[in-house]
């Protein structure tokens, strides 16, 4: 990070402690003078050296660190924790002056610097030195025992500093027992000024770094956490304000082709990817398979594990058959187990930077970063999780990360820090009917990619993990035994359903049949009626007929010439009728 | 400076200043004078200027000026300072 800075004629002096460089817009003043403050052991030694060993390191300057506290010995055995083979630099570029006076050094008045600084001075143009270090002159001037003389030789330092031309750093304790403001005014008196702090905080220790003041230049005034690692002092900024990685439209894959189809093409390079869910998800089986697919593309992939060692993970991994071992056998996969420690990430991020610097990966796994996000409490530490993938974003690594939850609502704020800044959201969770657990899987947000809305089973077996679609029922997701239950219900109903119209058409066939049928006993009945119709009308004709006849017969034979009424006629039948009913009544 | 030639004499002393610092001009009078007065003037004081001479300091790890070194007898004592307090400095270089 650059910033165009209002102060462009101030020269300063890079550090080498990346964030410290960003806050303070470009390190230390050039060419003056430097007051590191702070306790004991909050690294005031370790910022002031490592500045010097960046020095001869980066730009080949030579530096002189006078230590009045500790021997030469003593600082570069404290310093080979850090990788940076003070031994040699000591050969060529960094000149240690042994400053601690012995106890059996009898004082008999007053002195002076003039001598060491003169000395310091001819010493500095031999090797050609820009950058001076007096690490824990309180000692020394406290043998004085007069304030005034004291704050004379710092004075004397002072201007010596600005004489030479050379770039000073003081270190100063604060908060000693006997005199805590003996040194206050060094304060007012340099033109940097950093502090230094170390804290415990719930049992866990903290660092922190704070630039009090920078004379003629921009800084970052708040507290900073700081780390101790094997690289050295590392100061974690929140990053540059404005948020700029090259993005890629390249896709990785994530190890299982359904949940690619799922994605449309797999997870973005070098983005962020979440898989939340409750214990026992298969969250480490899903970054297991991204970790294989990425070694089987060649490329190189670290497995960051907390709580769990590399060799079990493997194991457990290698029963759902996916194969770890080979790749790292062959380097291409490393892994990093390691312990949550107390709340204090910020050790822990420095540590996996450390890790991500040494195997250079194109791909990681944190699995799971819900044990570091959860001890976020403290808020130094708060956003330590967001830098750390801030900085993996930048270097255009593809990260899969874990998190532990039970529940989407319930716990989103736990995961919130995490999962605003994942780009794929995957969310496994279980669902629980009918007496069993079964896996499902969820895309709760990719972003610019197109995703899947549907819950899918996930299914884990001996030859490997499957994705399977999962069977909606009665408003709802049915999924292992009950899917298969489904699934047997379904083909028998289809049957059943299948039976049963073959049945209905028979019976209406037979409704067809019987319909025809009564139709043509209609039709018969008809024809009869009509016949019947006919017969009658002609024994009608016939009769009357006969009639005419019979009384032309009748009146023939009676010689009769008046026509009879129908009356002898009506007689005959009502003889008869009476004649029925008396036979009845006597039986 | 050197006394004493001749006589195997015990006493050597080197005396570390810093040119014409006030510190450093007392220290030389003091020397002197102590030499003179406590030890008969029967002892060797060599006087190294750190602004003439700045890195010979490094050999004697020299801090601070003045900065007296008893060099003989052995074991080598240091007293810093202005030597304005005989009696802190004749106790350190002991008795004659």
């Amino acid at each position: 990070m650059k910033i165009v800075s209002p102060y462009a004629g101030l020269a300063k002096m890079l550090t080498g402690m990346e964030g410290f460089d960003q806050i303070t817009d470009g390190g230390l003043p050039r060419g003056r003078t430097t007051l590191a403050m702070g306790g004991a052991g909050c690294g005031k030694t370790v910022f002031a050296l490592q500045a010097l060993v960046n020095r001869a390191r980066q730009n080949r300057e030579a530096s002189i660190f006078v230590a009045f506290e500790e021997s030469t010995a003593q600082i570069v055995a404290n310093a080979a924790t850090f990788g940076w083979d003070l031994p040699a630099l000591v050969r060529k570029k960094l000149f240690f002056l042994d400053a601690r006076l012995a106890p059996e050094v009898v004082k008999a008045g007053e002195f002076d610097l003039i001598g060491m600084l003169n000395l310091l001075q001819a010493k500095a143009e031999d090797i050609k030195a820009t950058c001076v270090v007096f690490d824990g002159i309180d000692v020394l001037l406290s043998l004085l025992d007069d304030p005034a003389a004291e704050r004379r030789e710092i004075y004397r330092i002072r201007d010596w500093l600005l004489r030479t031309g050379l770039t000073g750093i003081i270190t100063q304790k604060v908060g000693g027992i006997d005199r805590d403001d003996r040194f206050g005014f060094l304060q007012f008196m340099v033109d940097c000024v950093v502090v230094l702090r170390h804290q415990v905080v719930d049992g866990s220790a903290f660092r922190n770094l704070r630039v009090m003041k920078y004379r003629g230049s921009d800084f970052a005034g708040d507290e900073f956490p700081i780390t101790l690692t094997s690289e050295g002092m590392q100061l974690t900024n929140r990053g540059p304000t404005e948020l700029k990685y090259e993005v890629s439209d390249e896709r990785v894959s994530s190890g299982l082709p359904r949940l690619d189809n799922m994605l449309q093409g797999g997870y973005h390079s070098g983005s962020n990817v979440l898989i939340s869910g409750a214990p026992g998800t298969a969250k480490s089986t899903l970054s297991g398979l991204f970790a294989a697919a990425a070694c089987e593309r060649g490329e190189r992939t670290l497995y960051v594990s907390f709580d769990e060692g590399a060799a079990q993970i493997v194991r457990n991994l290698q029963s759902v058959g996916i194969k770890l071992a080979p790749h790292l056998n062959s380097g291409l996969l490393k892994m990093f187990s390691t312990r949550t420690r107390g709340p204090n990430v910020e050790d822990q991020f420095a540590a996996l930077r450390t890790q991500v610097r040494a195997h250079n990966p194109t791909c990681l796994v944190i699995d799971p970063l819900s044990a570091l996000s959860t001890k976020l409490t403290h808020l130094a530490s708060a956003d330590a999780a967001q830098q750390f993938l801030d900085f993996l974003k930048g270097e255009r690594i593809t990260v899969v990360n874990t998190s532990l939850m039970d529940g989407l609502a319930t716990d989103e704020a736990t995961a919130t820090g995490i999962s605003t800044i994942a780009d794929t959201w995957i969310h496994l969770s279980y669902i629980v009917q009918d007496g069993e657990r079964n896996r499902a899987l969820t895309i709760v947000k990719s972003r610019g990619t197109g995703h899947s809305n549907q819950v899918r089973e996930l299914r884990l077996a001996d030859d490997g993990v499957s994705l399977t679609d999962v069977f909606i029922a009665q408003g709802k997701v049915l999924m292992g035994v009950a899917r298969w239950e489904w699934e047997q219900e379904e083909q028998a109903n289809k049957k059943r359903s299948q039976t049963a119209a073959e049945l209905k058409r028979v019976h209406l066939r037979l409704a067809q049949a019987e319909a025809g049928a009564r139709l043509q006993v209609v039709k018969t009945e008809m024809e009869a009626r009509d016949a019947e119709i006919g017969v009658l009308a002609l024994a009608a004709g016939s009769e009357s007929e006969l009639r005419k006849t019979d009384r032309a017969v009748l009146r023939k034979m009676r010689h009769a010439d008046e026509e009879l009424g129908p009356g002898p006629k009506k007689q005959a039948p009502k003889a008869s009728h009476t004649k029925k009913k008396s036979v009845k009544g006597a039986a | 400076m050197a006394k004493g030639d001749g006589k195997k004499r015990a006493l050597h002393l080197r005396l570390y200043i810093a040119g014409n610092a006030p510190n450093s001009i007392r220290a030389v009078a003091n020397a002197k004078a102590i030499c003179i007065e406590h030890y008969d003037d029967d002892c060797v004081l060599e006087i190294v200027d750190m602004l003439e001479q700045p890195l010979r300091a490094l050999e004697d790890e020299i801090i601070v000026t003045p900065t007296l070194l008893r060099l003989q007898p052995l074991p080598v004592r240091r007293v810093i300072g202005s030597l304005n307090d005989t009696g802190q400095v004749l106790l350190a270089l002991g008795p004659k």
